[in-house]
């Protein structure tokens, strides 16, 4: 590691790395955007059915959460175990508290 | 703390919101009481998704919304959330000035939201009177985007408060991790809104 022994400024390999990133995130940003326009077109076009449709929503949902997760929250460098693990245990009870509201009122 | 950790700026090193041990300490617990929230939401939206056709005669919630409004949100949102992104990216750098005022374009952006948002609640009040009381359709309506909203304003005055306590400070390794948590908590907020505009609003409107 020579990041503090340098004479000043960022070197410049950290500085391509930086520029790496943010090239993927500005791809992840118009995927986002992407998927954003196509979940509402689909719903005002009301092009899809019923059932279909919201599988379709959901997914598209999660698409983006992964890539705001991932690219936006960096989730997918090291140094991130335990953020996955609490993000992850937070998903998991997340599920169980709105299958059980939501199951509740059809009995 | 503060001022025996502040580095050189100019010898940042590259990950400068984890160099510090209390910069660690911050992530670590930061990402646990995302955990928690991701479960606070979660419950609210339970909540809604059991109530929602429980209307007590009032409105419905495809005859109230407006996906053009809503639309508009999702993209003020998305574009702060990339905003903020550009931010921590000129953190990396080291460039206090940028940092700064790509944060402040993140607050514009966000003050946008919160605006439409009230304006939305305003016209579901006066025009249709659809109130926190009208049923319980309403009651977790309002629960759930009111939780949300909040959180926005929270973030909000949050990163004002980073920005005039920090504006003559430069950036430094006491400081960095505040930015940067900041940063992981306006796109927790984002995660949050894609789950409200595709299960209260796109999944409202097809019924």
């Amino acid at each position: 590691m020579t990041e503090n022994t340098g004479s000043n400024k960022i070197d410049s390999f950290h500085k391509k790395k930086n520029k790496e990133e943010m090239q993927k995130q500005l791809i992840s940003f118009a995927l986002m955007i992407v998927f954003t326009i196509l979940a509402f077109v689909v719903v005002a076009t009301g092009m899809m059915d019923k059932m279909l449709v919201i599988p379709v929503l959901l997914v598209l949902a999660i698409v983006q959460v992964a890539f705001q997760f991932y690219y936006f929250m960096h989730m997918k460098h090291e140094g991130h175990e335990m953020a996955s693990a609490m993000i992850y245990g937070g998903i998991w009870a997340a599920i169980l508290a709105v299958a059980g509201l939501s199951t509740i009122v059809w009995w | 703390m503060s001022h025996d950790h502040s580095l050189n700026p100019e010898t940042m090193p590259h990950e400068p919101e984890k160099a510090t041990l209390e910069g660690k300490n911050k992530f670590i617990g930061f990402w646990f009481f995302l955990g928690g929230e991701t479960v606070l939401f979660a419950s609210l939206f339970g909540t809604y998704l059991a109530l929602h056709n429980s209307t007590a005669g009032g409105p419905a919630g495809n005859e109230l919304f407006g996906l053009e409004l809503v639309f508009v949100m999702t993209i003020l949102l998305l574009t702060s959330s990339l905003t903020s992104v550009y931010a921590i990216y000129h953190m990396k750098n080291n460039d206090f000035g940028k940092m700064t005022l790509w944060f402040i374009i993140t607050i514009i952006l966000g003050f946008g939201f919160v605006g439409c948002e009230l304006y939305e609640f305003h016209h579901y009040i006066t025009e249709y009177g659809f109130t926190f009381r009208s049923s319980a359709f309403g009651s977790a309506f309002y629960a759930l985007l009111g939780f949300h909203g909040g959180h926005v304003t929270f973030g909000l005055f949050w990163m004002i408060a980073l920005l005039i306590r920090n504006a003559r400070r430069g950036l430094n390794l006491y400081n960095a991790p505040k930015f940067y948590i900041w940063s992981l908590y306006w796109h927790f907020i984002d995660v949050v809104w894609v789950f409200i505009f595709t299960v209260v609003y796109l999944m409202g409107k097809v019924g």
